[in-house]
């Protein structure tokens, strides 16, 4: 079976979204068992920075060759920044989805959202249920 | 639901990392490790496919070619035992109940090579329009098919076999061992790149499969998936059934003329009369001008409204931008028309272009 990596330090989604929370901020992109699942990207379309985004609707798209699949906010608040690179380079998030391949940047909302995420122990079992056919 | 059926090859798919999915009712792989290094090996040296979900039926007996004849939109009765040709299976309303190709093996033998999603309306539509004297037989069951494609393709033969060297012709066939196993070999593929077709016994595919693995790794095969065949089969504007061609597109829409002969086979006053009423449509390739992908079904656009739809799209690997096929007006359909696609809330400005994209 393929292995995934799940950093400790992050939250997670059940529609394989990570978090990382900085304060009132935090940084969005897809994981590692998403991106392989996805296999080699090539086109992400991201919202502008200014614009709401509300927990579980969708925030953008995300493309390979083969799929289409919608981006679902993990949480509510304002997009802060938005991942430019990706318009050039959408394969970041095939090389680096923890890392050059983040998505956006909100500012929360209710600052207590992200504890009802996911740890990774919980998204670990969650990636391991749907990998196990 | 009836359950997916696999290749005599799936077990070793899946220890090669093969993500499979379900394809025309059997379990395929999609892709080993990524669509686009797979594209890519087949434009740079080669690539190693397993297509044998795709189906068989042979023809034999003193009515075979005139069968093939009356069924297949091609020249049939002049194709020369060894050699192949493309052509449609079409129905009394000039639509295309499939797209085959046909093997000439013998003065009173032959056999079409089917798509996977339509062996059995293929076989039956086929039976029930055979001429007398001809026995039709569907042999896909037993039938495995490689396709070794990409331009060290010969070079890689080569190395598992005396058989049957780089001076095959083009469309070409001939039958002999490969890698200690008998097999029918056809210089065919459906990459748009130089290639060939190996059609071996079922139980002979694992064998073969690993000994062209291991003589083509050194020269950059790779094996590769369904996914790196879409593109690939997109960038040469090869039509895919399902998508370019059904049973109500006719072959000339399609623009695939030089495959329709003049008369004397099934359908072809239908498409007769539906070319002399004027072809209401035409298949045209486009490619974007900005960034996105064009799927399957989106909206073509023309001067503020729908003029047209999608019907395969995806990113050019070699070209680094995104390419599609669709149906659109005549008019319309001349290289340097832009046009529009609709996708999702964005209409993306497209060029008509000439087809093929890739030209290998």
């Amino acid at each position: 079976m393929a292995e995934y990596e799940i950093p400790n330090e992050l939250r997670y989604t059940l529609e394989d979204e990570w978090v990382r929370v900085e304060g009132e901020r935090v940084t969005v992109g897809v994981t590692d068992f998403a991106q392989q699942q996805l296999g080699d990207i090539v086109f992400v379309e991201l919202p502008e920075v200014g614009s709401a985004v509300e927990r579980g609707e969708p925030f953008g798209v995300i493309e390979s060759v083969k799929a289409v699949s919608d981006l679902y906010a993990p949480v509510s608040g304002e997009v802060v920044e938005v991942n430019a690179d990706l318009a050039d380079h959408p394969e970041h998030v095939n090389g680096d989805c923890y890392g050059d391949g983040w998505m956006i940047a909100i500012a929360l909302t209710d600052l207590s959202e992200p504890d009802g995420l996911l740890d990774a122990a919980r998204y670990r079992k969650h990636v391991e249920e749907r990998s196990q056919e | 639901m009836s359950a997916l059926r696999r290749t005599p090859l799936y077990q070793l798919h899946q220890k090669l990392g093969a993500r499979s999915v379900p394809f025309a009712g059997f379990e395929m792989p999609v892709q080993y490790t990524s669509i686009l290094e797979e594209h890519a090996a087949v434009r740079r040296a080669a690539g190693l496919f397993d297509v044998s979900h795709m189906g068989q039926i042979h023809l034999s007996g003193p009515g075979a070619v005139a069968s093939g004849e009356w069924l297949v939109s091609c020249p049939v009765a002049s194709l020369r035992p060894g050699r192949v040709r493309y052509g449609l299976l079409c129905n009394e309303a000039g639509g295309v109940v499939d797209d085959v190709t046909v093997y000439r093996l013998a003065a009173d033998a032959l056999f079409l090579c089917v798509n996977a999603s339509n062996v059995e309306k293929d076989y039956r539509w086929i039976v029930r329009h055979a001429r007398e004297g001809a026995r039709v037989e569907d042999r896909s069951e037993r039938c495995g098919l490689l396709a070794l494609q990409g331009p060290a393709s010969a070079a890689v033969l080569a190395r598992v076999s005396a058989f049957p060297g780089p001076a095959m012709k083009r469309f070409a066939f001939a039958e002999g061992p490969v890698a200690g196993a008998h097999a029918l070999v056809s210089r065919t593929g459906y990459t748009g790149s130089d290639g060939f077709e190996i059609y071996l016994e079922a139980g002979c595919l694992e064998p073969v499969w690993n000994a062209l693995l291991d003589a083509g790794r050194p020269l950059g095969l790779l094996p590769c998936g369904l996914g790196a065949r879409d593109t690939l089969r997109l960038e040469a504007a090869l039509p895919l059934y399902g998508h370019e061609l059904d049973d109500t597109t006719s072959p000339l829409e399609a623009g695939l003329d030089r495959f329709v002969k003049a008369g004397g086979f099934l359908g072809a006053e239908a498409i007769a009369r539906r070319q002399a009423a004027g072809r209401a449509r035409a298949l045209a390739g486009f490619v974007l001008d900005e960034r996105g992908v064009a799927r399957a079904g989106y909206a073509i656009r023309h001067g503020g409204r729908d003029v047209g739809t999608v019907t395969s799209g995806a990113p050019s690997p070699t070209l680094g931008k995104s390419i599609g096929l669709g149906y659109v007006p005549p008019a319309l359909a001349a290289p340097g028309t832009r046009v529009e696609i609709a996708i999702r809330e964005r209409a993306v400005a497209a060029s008509i272009v000439t087809t093929p994209f890739v030209k290998s």
